[in-house]
């Protein structure tokens, strides 16, 4: 997987799948930079500003990513 | 928000969709070759120059590059190039007429995850590709991908060129695709490089578009495009893909001496921006390039902007517009509302811009050579003589002759 930034947020590649994904906007890419080192998806979300309101938008977006297999569940240790 | 189609018309921080014409040799003569391939160019790029651009690619990250050519194959270091990029992150996907596709080189295919290939189709038989492609191409073509299939590669790409000549095989050829494992992608005639000289007998006809749009749409995204016919979202609904133009916004074409084009379809003066050998390579051509920036302004839409499908096709293809003659803020010779047959019409069509690179095989035209037998007419002054002693006899200075 590899995350290219842009203007309007960034663009994702899966060398896998071959799958582009877009990344709309600046927060959703704090959200995937999170994601790494946070223990959940939500917390990253909190981490990258993300208010209780907006949380069902940003779910829907890593919920997709997550079903094309861009993102995935971390192997524990 | 604006919309990402609106973003991508601004141009992003490195191309999505690259392509790369490794060279302009070519074992074959395709009557439609958009980059009028045949013959290597001697100033095409050495091996350490073609690493060095992939270097640039694996920075700019470049997640993929399309490689083409002419025939990339024959190059004697093009699998060396392809383990290049792929150890650098940039994954490959190139197109081949299959004459290099032996049982070892599908083997290996088979062996590489970051490398998908694509074998060129134009005929679900041997009459109809071969009178495109040449005598003997059906077979290769066959050969390679019976090839790929027999070593196990799974959805590689049947491209096919759709001409008036193909376009009642469609389902053929997924019958082909089906069969082989592969993935059919079909692509629109361009009138560029010697397609100039075919597109008025070979491009699609009205009915043929409705046809098209038909069989895409029941067929959706199994069927890949590359984004090709999204003219014909003036129709009704639009097809899978970004359905823009990309030219210098998404996509750009290196060619095989490093030049950087707009796009695929516009080796020509005019959508040349600059080159990879230059100080800054090819990063500071898509950054900086004048030519890009005016790509990505906004652009006005000209006689299009009245029409109720404007927003949907946004005036078509520009190459299509400029190899035949027509203003590149009008309809695209092809519009479905039938704007296109009228321009073309209006338009001087001999007047159109004439693709400016050649390196078509000599003797692709059968053009008869005057001969005939005997000395030939005398020129004048010339000795009547074999032994006129005069150290100038015979002599005629340059530009003088016939």
């Amino acid at each position: 997987m590899s995350i290219r930034p842009e203007q309007f947020g960034a663009l994702l590649y899966h060398f896998g799948t071959r799958r582009l994904s877009f990344v709309k906007n600046k927060t959703l890419l704090a959200v995937l930079r999170a994601l790494a080192e946070q223990p959940s998806a939500r917390t990253a979300c909190l981490v990258a500003g993300i208010d209780a309101e907006e949380l069902p938008g940003y779910t829907t977006a890593l919920t997709t990513l997550a079903a094309s297999t861009t993102i995935c569940e971390r192997t524990r240790p | 928000m604006t919309s990402l189609v609106e973003q991508f018309q601004f141009g992003l921080a490195a191309p999505i969709c690259l392509t790369w014409e490794l060279t302009y040799a070519c074992n074959l003569a395709c009557v439609h070759c958009l980059s009028s391939s045949g013959r290597r160019d001697p100033a095409e790029l050495s091996t350490a120059e073609c690493k060095a651009v992939l270097d640039e690619l694996e920075r700019m990250q470049v997640f993929y590059v399309n490689i083409g050519g002419g025939e990339p194959t024959v190059r004697p270091d093009f699998w060396e190039l392809i383990d290049y990029a792929t150890e650098h992150h940039v994954g490959v996907k190139f197109s081949t007429n299959g004459v290099k596709i032996t049982p070892a080189a599908a083997r290996r295919l088979a062996a590489s995850d970051y490398v998908d290939v694509q074998v060129s189709l134009d005929g679900a038989d041997a009459a109809v590709n071969d009178a495109v492609r040449g005598a003997g191409s059906y077979a290769t073509a066959m050969r390679a991908m019976r090839n790929l299939t027999d070593a196990g590669v799974r959805g590689f790409k049947l491209s096919v060129v759709l001409t008036r000549h193909n376009i009642g095989q469609l389902d053929r050829f997924k019958e082909i695709a089906d069969e082989l494992g592969a993935q059919l992608r079909v692509t629109r005639l361009r009138p560029s490089g010697r397609g100039a000289d075919v597109w008025d007998d070979l491009h699609l006809r009205p009915a043929d578009q409705a046809q098209l749009y038909e069989w895409l749409r029941a067929h959706g995204e199994q069927v890949l495009t590359g984004d090709s016919f999204f003219h014909l979202a003036a129709y009704g609904e639009a097809l899978p893909g970004l359905n823009l133009c990309g030219a210098g916004r998404v996509v750009c074409l290196i060619d095989p001496v490093g030049d950087v084009y707009a796009c695929p379809f516009t080796i020509h003066q005019d959508f040349l921006a600059g080159n990879v050998r230059e100080p800054g390579g090819l990063q500071q051509v898509w950054q900086h390039s004048e030519l890009f920036a005016s790509l990505r302004r906004p652009q006005a839409g000209g006689t299009c902007r009245s029409c109720s499908a404007f927003e949907s096709c946004r005036g078509g293809c520009m190459a299509a517009k400029f190899f035949t003659g027509l203003p590149l803020d009008g309809p695209d010779p092809e519009c479905v509302k039938g704007f296109g047959t009228t321009a073309l019409s209006d338009a001087d069509r001999t007047a159109a811009p004439r693709p400016a690179l050649d390196h078509s095989h000599l003797g692709r035209e059968a053009r008869p050579v005057p001969v005939s037998i005997g000395w030939g007419p005398t020129p004048p002054g010339a000795p009547d003589r074999a032994c006129d002693e005069n150290p100038l006899a015979g002599f005629v200075p340059l530009g003088q002759h016939g």
